[in-house]
């Protein structure tokens, strides 16, 4: 450099505090906000063995539970609930679903065990056809804003089924479909039967 | 034997580097030369090592060893050769693979020049190349091993493993699933190594500048050592962007280049750092300010490459682009936030002493402006970073998932992206020092008349729309101030030479290749711009259901569809292409055609029908996700105006580097550059 | 549940006037929306199911399936705003391309203009000082030393004269240059 100006060099300083303080407040959300997403992304699925958090199932016209036109998980408690995810547009879940009902005419006359379809990301002509073609007579309804899903798997997929027992807990997670009534069946008697 | 015999060099060539690491600080704080020459030589020995495992990988994939489940995954017999070469890098643990390996030969590279003028950077250069090959290298033999094979438990489960587990049978399938069809293209097979080329090449000054930083020496010794290292990974960056974008276009199906996907802007943001660096750091070389301000970027660049790698490949984003889910996100996170935290304390352990050596003192000068265009490149930096990390921040408070889309960016980066066309129209007329604006206004007016005619010229032709006037204004007044430029030069050396024009031009650009080759890659920026504002302003699109015979209209094109079938392909695809006609005013201008191909494996891949000219594009798609018969089918048209401008202006931006970067010799001897 | 209920409301209504005014029943009842109406709905939304691909190129039978909802309530006579509305509801906020302003989202879009704000204050601070340390410094006589062309601080000399003057002083400045990179 050859123009060094003929100046005093000017008082060295160092980083301010507050930059100091800011840097390190700002690097540390950065990085916590990462720590945050990778603990979602590694445990996406709600594990078995938690508790499920409360939520609201609205019903496709046409159902009913208990003469109302919703559902509320914490309605449920005393019954085991077996949530079931499906799509109009799932091939799996076509090949599932006879036998979901099947499953769910087996436990109606107990009135100990709970059968919910949610519809995930569908369409309403559809899932009607859908739900018409299967005879579902089990309460079904829409995952309204993916809020359902959302609780039980960051990255669902269709179908899945995720069983709750009495106390609300949850038991038992099938990813993909079903091959037989007498799996569904496996899968909730042990939990009716409180072991 | 093959595999454990890679692996076995893997793991060897993993300690070598730790040792190299342990040796290398040995030798600096025990203050001994032969500890440092160890840590070198360990550092040279681990490129042949590395070479050797890779190219077991290698041939282990191009022999179809489907034991290995990394070469059941991306390889097939079917596959021609060449592909099965590219699916090196075709899935996550062999793109680590690559990595590491880019990364030891960079190291070697550099360990291999003579270090005597700068023998004490030395230690920490190797420190921080050997800890990211470690790191990297550990990631492969840990988590993402490609040499894993298949065995079957005794439950029946299939299981890659290094080692047998207990009970387990060995299992070698008869063929693999073969790559991923949107990545058997040409553009694929050279975009991911481009893009790691320049990832890994940034390491290099990040290197020297903690190196720097470690040792307190606040010269800009280290920006001069790595300058061509800087232009180096900047051009590979640059490069595997543009190719992401050209390969997009032709295999995506969508009409579009860039999608502001989370992984595309991933790979954005360390090119954005890496531009705003190459800039400021002429500033420093030039006038010694900014010490402080280029460590920042260059940590800020380092630091935006490991960041985007782990953010597409440890799965807290979705994207097109994301690997699978992986297990190597939570020492990706130990890795990012051991480096964020070192880098930062050391720079402000360092800051007072990178003060300026010379204060600024006009708002006009070259160096005021560039400081502006250093904010402008953090500016959009800042948007795309904001738009990446928000939805991950909103799923984390509210639980909800949200999308941030091409709208938000573009909306905040036009206006950023304007300013920068307009700083490079202004920049290269003001002097470093001291230039005031009556300097600056006088440099200015001359190539700003013939720019003022472009936005006449275009009212008169009919556009309105603001944004497009604005922008082919700024277009024009950067090439008419380059050319002008380029003129001036020519022509005062040429009254002073008493040269011909066209020698005194060679001679000028030939004596200041920097300089003239900076402008020539300006030039092909604002190219490129013609393209983007032509796509981004001006693209349309229509859709329609044809029956043979019919046709659609779009922009004065008419396309008619003449037939349409169906035929396997000799690796087992089956290729649905349609035959179309484009007319223009009545006149035949050739035929287009669209087609999509099924992969065995069901995956689609659509390749669009192009018909490509300097004015536009028309481009078409069949739409293989509706009803598509041979009597009738739909058809989704864009007419992409300009956009070949884009192609035309990275080719120019090849040129216009390698005038900037091409070694000269005499100037090496004397600066001992690398 | 209520946009049911609206939708049944207009569908209705659509049809008494269809009945009451048949001249107007043939523009509000066209055929079927075209692919070109329905896509410039669909290009602003995002499927879940297929996360950052629009909805007008997306290859799902789910987004299919969303394409051909909003054919049928383009074809109810529903507006695009009402349509994105509905999505929202249906599928929650993820399906707009952008964040709405609710909630935390504002974050979204005021905090990348403040960063931004943030940096041409601190600039502009940096700049201040530095005149002022200049000024402080060396009045009178902060040109020598610098080889600046064109720096001409007096009044301006007449073109011509002024001309070659300057050229000469940019191929110094050029040669200075270069040889100073060196």
């Amino acid at each position: 450099m050859s123009q060094e100006s003929n100046t005093a060099p000017a008082p060295k300083r160092g980083v301010p505090l507050w930059a100091q303080i800011i840097v390190w407040v700002g690097l540390l959300g950065l990085l916590g906000l990462l720590a945050g997403g990778l603990v979602k992304a590694k445990n996406p699925i709600l594990t078995v063995g938690s508790s499920v958090p409360d939520f609201t199932l609205p019903l496709f016209t046409g159902y009913e539970y208990n003469n109302g036109l919703e559902v509320k998980l914490s309605d449920l408690s005393g019954k085991v609930v077996v949530v079931n995810f499906w799509a109009s547009w799932c091939q799996p879940c076509a090949s599932e679903a006879a036998d979901v009902e099947a499953a769910w005419n087996s436990y109606q006359e107990s009135g100990k065990v709970v059968f919910l379809g949610v519809d995930y990301v569908d369409t309403e002509p559809e899932a009607r056809e859908y739900m018409s073609r299967f005879k579902l007579s089990y309460p079904n309804g829409p995952d309204m804003g993916t809020r359902i899903s959302q609780i039980f798997n960051r990255n669902l997929g269709v179908p899945e089924t995720y069983v709750i027992d009495q106390q609300g807990i949850l038991r038992y997670t099938q990813i993909g479909p079903f091959q037989s009534v007498a799996e569904i069946q496996a899968i909730i008697d042990p939990i009716l039967a409180g072991r | 034997m093959l595999a454990q015999f890679g692996f076995g060099v893997f793991v060897l060539t993993f300690l070598l580097a730790l040792f190299s690491v342990g040796a290398a600080v040995a030798g600096y704080f025990g203050n001994s030369d032969r500890w440092v020459e160890a840590a070198r030589r360990a550092m040279l020995l681990t490129f042949p090592l590395i070479t050797l495992g890779t190219l077991t990988l290698v041939y282990l994939l191009v022999t179809g060893h489907y034991e290995l489940q990394y070469v059941y995954a991306v390889t097939s017999n079917d596959m021609p050769f060449y592909l099965k070469v590219t699916a090196l890098w075709g899935g996550q643990a062999g793109s680590l693979v690559l990595w590491s390996w880019l990364m030891s030969a960079f190291a070697s590279a550099i360990t291999l020049r003579k270090w005597e003028r700068d023998r004490e950077l030395l230690p920490w250069v190797i420190v921080v190349t050997s800890v990211t090959l470690a790191f990297f290298l550990a990631l492969s033999i840990l988590y993402e091993n490609p040499f894993a094979r298949w065995w079957q438990t005794a439950l029946g489960d299939f299981v890659p493993r290094m080692f047998a587990p207990a009970g387990a049978l060995a299992v070698t399938p008869s063929d693999g699933q073969g790559l991923n069809p949107l990545l058997r293209h040409p553009g694929m097979i050279l975009h991911p190594p481009m893009l790691y080329l320049g990832f890994v090449a940034f390491v290099i000054p990040f290197a020297f500048a903690i190196a720097a930083l470690v040792t307190g020496r606040s010269d800009d010794r280290w920006i001069r050592l790595t300058r061509r290292w800087t232009l180096v990974a900047w051009l590979f960056l640059s490069l595997g962007l543009v190719l992401g974008m050209r390969w997009a276009y032709d295999v995506l199906g969508w009409g579009g280049y860039w999608a502001w996907d989370p992984v595309e802007i991933a790979a954005l943001m360390p090119w954005l750092t890496g531009t705003a660096f190459l800039h400021s750091v002429m500033i420093q070389e030039k006038r010694g300010m900014f010490k402080q301000w280029n460590m920042l970027l260059i940590i800020l660049t380092y630091s935006l490459v490991i960041f985007g790698t782990f953010l597409t490949r440890s799965g807290v984003l979705s994207s097109v682009h994301a690997f699978a889910e992986s297990a190597i996100g939570p020492m990706f996170f130990a890795f990012i936030g051991i480096t964020f935290v070192i880098s930062v304390a050391l720079l402000i352990y360092r800051w007072k002493d990178l003060r300026a050596e010379v204060e600024m003192t006009s708002f006009f000068s070259r160096e005021a402006l560039f400081l502006l265009n250093n904010l402008l490149f953090m500016g959009v930096l800042i948007v795309c970073f904001w738009g990446v990390i928000f939805p991950l921040i909103s799923e984390l408070v509210t639980g909800q998932k949200v999308t941030v889309g091409p709208p938000f960016y573009l909306r905040a980066n036009a206006p950023l992206f304007g300013a920068l066309m307009a700083l490079m129209g202004i920049a290269p007329l003001s002097a470093w020092g001291k230039s005031t604006y009556k300097t600056l206004g006088r440099a200015l007016w001359k190539p700003s008349i013939p720019a003022a005619i472009v936005p006449i010229v275009l009212v008169i032709l009919g556009v309105r729309n603001w944004i497009a006037l604005v922008g082919f204004t700024l277009v024009a007044l950067v090439i008419f101030v380059t050319l002008f430029e380029f003129w001036r030069g020519a022509r005062s050396r040429q009254k002073k030479q008493n040269e011909n024009f066209l020698v005194a031009f060679w001679r000028l650009a030939g004596h200041n290749r920097r300089r003239y080759g900076g402008y020539l890659i300006h030039l092909s920026m604002v190219v490129m711009a013609i393209g983007i504002l032509g796509m981004e302003l001006y693209q349309t699109t229509t859709q329609k259901t044809l029956a043979v015979g019919e046709d659609i209209q779009i922009s004065g094109y008419t396309l008619r569809f003449d037939s349409l079938a169906q035929f396997p392909y000799t690796d087992g695809r089956i290729v649905t292409r349609a035959v179309m006609s484009v007319f223009k005013d009545g006149k035949f201008l050739g035929e287009l055609y669209p087609r999509y191909d099924y992969y065995p494996d069901g995956q689609p891949m659509t390749i669009a029908g192009v018909r490509s000219t300097l004015a536009d594009d028309l481009y078409v798609v069949l739409v293989n996700w509706e009803n598509v018969s041979s009597a009738e089918a739909p058809f989704k048209v864009y007419h992409n105006p300009l956009v070949n401008w884009l192609w035309i202006g990275s080719v120019m931006f090849i040129f216009g580097f390698l005038v900037a970067a091409w070694p000269d010799r005499e100037e090496e001897k004397r600066a001992g550059t690398i | 549940m209520k946009t049911k209920n609206i939708c049944l409301l207009i569908l209705s209504l659509v049809l008494i006037s269809a009945i009451l005014i048949p001249t107007l029943a043939v523009s509000a009842q066209q055929p079927t929306p075209s692919d070109d109406e329905v896509n410039a709905i669909a290009r602003q939304l995002y499927c879940p199911v297929c996360e950052n691909t629009p909805l007008d190129v997306c290859p799902t039978t789910a987004c299919h399936q969303w394409r051909e909802l909003i054919r049928q309530m383009l074809a109810e006579g529903k507006s695009e705003a009402e349509i994105k509305q509905y999505f929202v509801d249906y599928y929650g906020a993820r399906v707009l391309s952008e964040p709405p302003t609710s909630g935390i989202n504002w974050l979204v879009y005021v905090v990348p203009p403040l960063a931004f704000l943030a940096g041409v204050y601190l600039l502009l601070r940096a700049f201040q000082t530095w005149k002022r340390a200049a000024k402080n410094t060396a009045p009178g006589t902060e040109l020598s030393g610098l080889p600046v062309p064109g720096l001409v601080t007096g009044a301006p000399p007449s073109i011509e004269a002024a001309r070659p003057a300057l050229d000469d002083k940019y191929v110094e400045r050029l040669e200075e240059e270069l040889k100073k990179r060196k």
